[in-house]
């Protein structure tokens, strides 16, 4: 059974048709991509995945390890071990990283049923984690994300992902901003995550992630349809010749 | 100015009877000083929400209450457990019902470098030294409510600190307010804190009722810092739910001097927390942040006027507060910066998390600038909590009431981590993540 | 902030100008007695051959004031006025009104020429009409033809109250209604003219209209009235200008300014005041007390105030915006420079009553001499303003330190659904920024001019490209003797 199951997925954003149509099967231990020119509605296809508020199904289904998604609440969803990486991570001030990612761990075991970690426990175990994403004690201790530069929240994003420990991992956007040693970084985090159990969702508008997190799938992804499905090769294949093969969409 | 209407107030007729029986009551400054202050306010009544200082602040129900004088004798063997905030190795001193209680204080092992007496017992044994004590500045403000309490003068701290001492024991000011059964009683405690060149102290207050029930506090405090003098000033508004709190602090800041004051609300129908701060000598700083905490039918008022009135002084405001229910807040925030006064920094922001459909929020931020040498800014902002904000930490597997929690005690985080004494930080954190929690068990017994 | 040549060069060729709307109109004017009695009422009234229920609503109005008292709550120090020195009519002579404008008197369209306002169509900005009020009544309206052919009508409001009865009675005081406040009850009892627009559903108006007060008669106050109606699906942008002759006593000037914005319309008002501001000791200057409200009543519907204020020698002043259909939008976008001994209290009120109302409020304040300049605004958010937004950012600038800038903001939050979001800046002009201008080769008063444009620039840029140039000039007049 796919670990993740979109069937003849349809959404609107205050009212408007964006997504119109989407069938997507992930098995585990597999990586698909998408991508797709600006205004597709890969960031949707994510927010849907995710739960956000306002992103409203209004057709279709999405399973998740045979669960009805679409039945659950947004935490409920990340406690089933669900992950998604923001394209735009958000800044909360006043709340250190740390406290952040341990009352989120602590949700998460307590959902499945395991123990919660305390402090020391918790720090030695995050560290552990942070420590390859270039991550140190001073970024543990400042406010999510606040004050981070463009690469240190994605970073911080990964290692939400590495600490969280997810069946699926969604990825919107997450080369955006990089540079290419960032870039390099990141995706070892990510790749370092690969086991047979779980599974990545990339979303991304550039081939150049792929180069480092190689998908097993590949789909194009335009004006709400997913209208090709390929193979790696198919990422190279769009970098070479773009999105305007696709038609008017690509345009933005 | 537009009339001020509510003049039949019972505590102005009840003067006449309770003068004789306030300490001093022959001596000649302090009745001309009582005869003043009753007469400026039977001229004037409680203010209306007309006078534009009380604008949003309506003390209809004040009125309503009567309120007469307090009775002289309040039974109250020990402080309620755990009100007051737990400050491990201050020095204590305790007011009951505006009056001093030495049985209940620590005045026996005052620090080194601290005075501290009754003003009662002052007005009694050494009415002349007092007068000095108790003259006003120059410029301070009066009001209706300061002139009800110079009339009914009665009690308070008077809390000295030598020159050039170096206090690291915070003077911990507990007032209980203890209602009677069955009448409304009123109490106006003044209190004086004179931080002497280049001092350093820290005072802590801390409000609290001893029982359920109606009472009226309208305090007082005059505060003095000297040239290059530091002072805390910290204060937890903590009154019992059906009490009203009116307090006004009037302090002036010397060259070089350095006021850190900050006030958390949670308790009382209605509170208005009122600081005026001259700033009278140049290279001086003040710092006046605070919290609010309303539920229920809660009112709570923070009304600042902040005067810079030398060159080259800083001064920067934090309010935060959260407001459920049918909980009122108000801000009134005033920054004048005077001719003279250039190179002027002041900062000032209020936001307010409105956490229900009732809750409503004024704010009125004001800059008043006639010096062009200056950097003046204000803020406000007034809105729910953030929807992507919330969705974050849910996509992270935090259920949304758990989230809910964490999100307003990281926003009034921001407030209370504007008190430079980290210690005083922490034990605030700990009374606000305790109203958190405390309403979050309320929300999940109401579900249940 | 990028000093175009251009902008250097319009502001170099004004640095030698005074208040240059200064003179006098010699012309023969039909007065009123002095003083303000019903019986004055009465007679405007009858001079206007107005209908009895306009009559008998001035007259409710003009008793309603009897009892009002002159509002103190503004930061300005008014010498108390005297209501019965004053003239409540005036009008230049002429014969049965002009049919056309080659019947209006010369010398009034050599006024207008001064004025810059040539009123002769041909030669007049291409594409704005003009209505011309002079002293106490309109003398002149140009492109009316034009405008008639789209069913849009502009007029002065007396023709109106004889040609439209039915739309003035409609919507007269029906946004500021007579019992307002005691400025706006005076203009309800003794308005004499003003302009009325009507624009039909679905048109959008092909040009500008623009309406220009001149106060030319001594002691005469100028209380016109304007109501303009957007019917639904319509837009207009309506510019609004204004001088004075220089004289030694203070002239009033109380108007009031309607705005009715139906469902899907869109009301631009656009104003550049520059009444005669007074000489550099305080003496004389225009007295600017006006009620300025528009009430967007249709869903969708938006209004827009842009001013720029650098006239008066007094300011009491506060467009505002009732946000009462859904979605509605309301936008105040104001410069106010005083100098000398000038005062203003100026700013705005968003009441938002309606879902997703949304208004923005941008305000600059410059202060120089011993000016004060005051930004008072009240935003208020109803209970029933589900997801309303409001973006408030008040920036003070002060030149010279016998100045003052205040900003005065309420804030009034009933529904946890909205957002509401103050700022305000208080600043000066840098020596930083002054020297690096000077070094370029800009005068002192240049670079003021230039910097303080540059301050403003977010408000200029909502004028109208032909105001835009005029009110970038005035800036650089108005702050005259500012520096050094």
């Amino acid at each position: 059974m796919a670990l993740l199951e979109i069937r003849n997925l349809h959404a609107t954003v205050d009212g408007k048709p964006i997504l119109k149509g989407i069938d997507l099967s992930i098995g585990k231990g597999e990586v698909h991509a998408i991508m797709g020119p600006n205004g597709a509605g890969k960031s949707t296809l994510s927010y849907v995945i995710a739960g956000r508020e306002g992103y409203e199904v209004t057709d279709g289904r999405i399973l998740f390890d045979g669960e009805d998604l679409l039945e659950l609440e947004p935490d409920e969803r990340a406690c089933a071990g669900l992950f998604l990486a923001f394209q735009y991570p958000v800044e909360i001030p006043g709340v250190t990283n740390t406290t952040f990612l341990k009352t989120a761990l602590n949700a998460q075991r307590k959902g499945r049923g395991e123990g919660e970690l305390d402090a020391m426990q918790f720090l030695k175990f995050v560290r552990e984690k942070a420590k390859p994403l270039g991550i140190g004690d001073d970024m543990l201790k400042r406010a999510v994300n606040v004050g981070f530069s463009g690469g240190e929240k994605k970073r911080n994003e990964v290692l939400q992902m590495a600490v969280l420990e997810p069946k699926l991992a969604v990825l919107d956007e997450t080369d955006s901003g990089l540079d290419i040693d960032a870039l390099k970084i990141v995706a070892d985090g990510v790749n370092a995550m690969r086991r047979p159990d779980n599974a990545t969702l990339v979303i991304t508008h550039y081939q150049r992630l792929l180069d480092h997190i190689v998908p097993d799938r590949v789909h194009v992804l335009a004006d709400g349809r997913i209208i090709k499905s390929g193979g790696k090769e198919l990422a190279l294949d769009l970098e070479a010749k773009g999105y305007a093969q696709f038609g008017g969409a690509a345009a933005a | 100015m537009a009339k001020e209407t509510m003049t039949d107030f019972p505590l102005a007729a009840a003067f006449d009877e309770a003068a004789p029986r306030l300490p001093g009551s022959d001596v000649a400054w302090l009745d001309a000083l009582r005869a003043q202050g009753i007469s400026t306010f039977r001229a004037h009544g409680l203010p209306s929400r007309k006078v534009e200082a009380w604008r949003y602040t309506n003390l209809n129900a004040l009125a309503r209450a009567g309120f007469a004088a307090a009775e002289v004798d309040v039974k109250l063997a020990a402080l309620p457990d755990g009100a007051a905030l737990a400050l491990d190795d201050a020095c204590s001193i305790v007011l009951v019902n505006g009056r001093l209680r030495p049985d209940l204080s620590d005045l026996d092992r005052l620090p080194d470098g601290v005075s501290a007496e009754g003003l009662g017992d002052l007005l009694r044994r050494a009415p002349s030294r007092a007068e000095s004590l108790i003259a006003p500045a120059p410029n301070a403000s009066a009001g209706a409510l300061a002139a009800l309490n110079d009339a009914f003068l009665e009690d308070g701290l008077i809390l000295q600190i030598e020159a050039g001492a170096k206090v690291d024991v915070p003077i911990h000011l507990v007032a209980v307010g203890v209602p009677v059964p069955g009448k409304a009683i009123a109490f106006h405690p003044r209190n004086l804190i004179v931080a002497a060149a280049g001092s350093h102290a820290t005072f802590v207050e801390s409000h609290i009722g001893a029982a359920q029930g109606s009472y009226f506090s309208n305090g007082l405090t005059d505060v003095r810092i000297g040239r290059g003098a530091m002072l805390t000033h910290a204060k937890f508004q903590d009154e019992s739910a059906a009490a009203f709190h009116v307090a006004l602090v009037r302090a002036s800041i010397g060259e070089d001097a350095s006021y850190d004051s900050f006030v958390l609300h949670r308790g009382a129908e209605l509170a208005r927390h009122e600081v005026h701060a001259a700033i009278d000598g140049s290279g001086a700083e003040c710092r006046l942040n605070g919290a609010y905490l309303g539920t229920g039918q809660q009112h709570i008022d923070n009304t600042t006027v902040i005067e810079h009135r030398a060159p080259g002084s800083r001064s920067s405001e934090v309010f935060k507060g959260v407001l459920a229910d049918r909980a009122h807040g108000v801000f009134q925030g005033r920054i004048v910066v005077h001719r003279d006064a250039q190179q002027t920094d002041g900062n000032q922001l209020n936001k307010t998390l409105l956490l229900s459909r009732n809750a409503e929020m004024d704010t009125k931020p004001e800059l008043e600038i006639y010096a062009d040498d200056v950097k003046c800014s204000h803020g406000a902002t007034v809105g729910e909590l953030s929807e992507m904000e919330l969705f974050y930490l849910r996509a992270r597997g935090i259920d949304e009431a758990t989230a809910r929690d964490i999100l307003v005690s990281a926003f009034l985080s921001e407030a209370v981590s504007e008190l430079r004494d980290e210690t005083l930080a922490s034990i605030f954190a700990e009374r606000i993540t305790g109203w958190v929690d405390a309403r979050h068990a309320d929300d999940a017994e109401k579900a249940a | 902030m990028v000093a175009t040549p251009e902008t250097i060069e319009q502001l170099r060729s004004v640095t030698d100008e005074k208040y240059k709307y200064g003179f006098v109109t010699d012309i023969e004017a039909d007065v009123a007695p002095k003083g303000l009695n019903e019986d004055i009422v009465r007679f405007i009234s009858a001079k206007k051959s107005e209908p009895d229920w306009l009559l008998e609503w001035r007259l409710k109005a003009y008793r309603a004031w009897l009892d009002m008292d002159s509002p103190d709550w503004a930061k300005l120090k008014i010498d108390p006025i005297d209501y019965q020195d004053a003239y409540y009519y005036s009008a230049p002579k002429i014969k049965d009104g002009p049919k056309s404008l080659d019947e209006v008197d010369p010398k009034l369209l050599e006024t207008y020429d001064k004025l810059g306002i040539p009123l002769k169509e041909q030669e007049w900005l291409a594409g704005v009409a003009v209505d011309a009020v002079f002293d106490s009544v309109s003398v002149a309206t140009t492109y009316k033809e034009r405008l008639e052919q789209e069913g849009i009508i502009f007029c002065s409001i007396s023709e109106a109250i004889q040609n439209h009865p039915e739309l003035v009675r409609k919507y007269l005081g029906s946004v500021v209604p007579y019992t307002d406040n005691f400025f706006a009850t005076l203009n309800s009892a003794v308005f004499t003219d003003g302009s009325f627009v009507y624009i039909p559903k679905g048109v959008r108006s092909p040009m500008e209209l623009s309406t220009y007060f001149r106060i030319n008669a001594q002691n005469t106050g100028q209380f016109e009235r304007t109501l303009i109606i957007a019917d639904e699906g319509s837009y207009v942008s309506y510019l609004e200008g204004c001088t004075a002759p220089q004289r030694d006593e203070n002239q009033l000037h109380a108007a009031v300014v309607e705005l009715v914005a139906l469902d899907d319309s869109e009301i631009k008002y656009s104003t550049v005041k520059n009444w005669y501001p007074g000489d550099e000791n305080g003496v004389g200057g225009i007295y600017n007390f006006v009620t300025k409200r528009a009430a967007c009543r249709g869903r969708n519907s938006k209004v827009s105030w842009t001013q720029v204020e650098t006239g008066s020698a007094i300011t009491w002043k506060y467009p505002s915006c009732i946000l009462q259909g859904d979605n509605s939008v309301g936008e105040f976008y104001s410069v106010a420079i005083t100098n000398n001994c000038q005062q203003a209290d100026t700013g705005t009120k968003m009441i938002h009553l309606g879902r997703n109302t949304r208004s923005t409020i941008i305000s600059k304040g410059i202060s120089a001499g011993r000016a004060d300049n005051t930004y008072r605004g009240l935003v208020r958010i109803q209970p029933k303003a589900e997801s309303a937004r409001n973006y408030t950012q008040c920036d003070s600038l002060l030149i010279g330190d016998r100045c003052g800038a205040h900003t005065v903001p309420y804030i009034e939050s009933r529904n946890p659904s909205a957002t509401v979001e103050h700022e305000a800046t208080t600043a000066r002009i840098s020596e930083d920024q002054l020297f690096y201008c000077c070094q370029r080769g800009l005068s002192e008063e240049e670079a003021v001019s230039l910097i303080v444009n540059g301050f403003c620039r977010e408000v200029m840029q909502h004028l109208p490209m032909e105001f835009a140039v005029e009110a970038q000039k005035l800036v650089g007049i108005s702050l005259e003797g500012s520096v050094g």
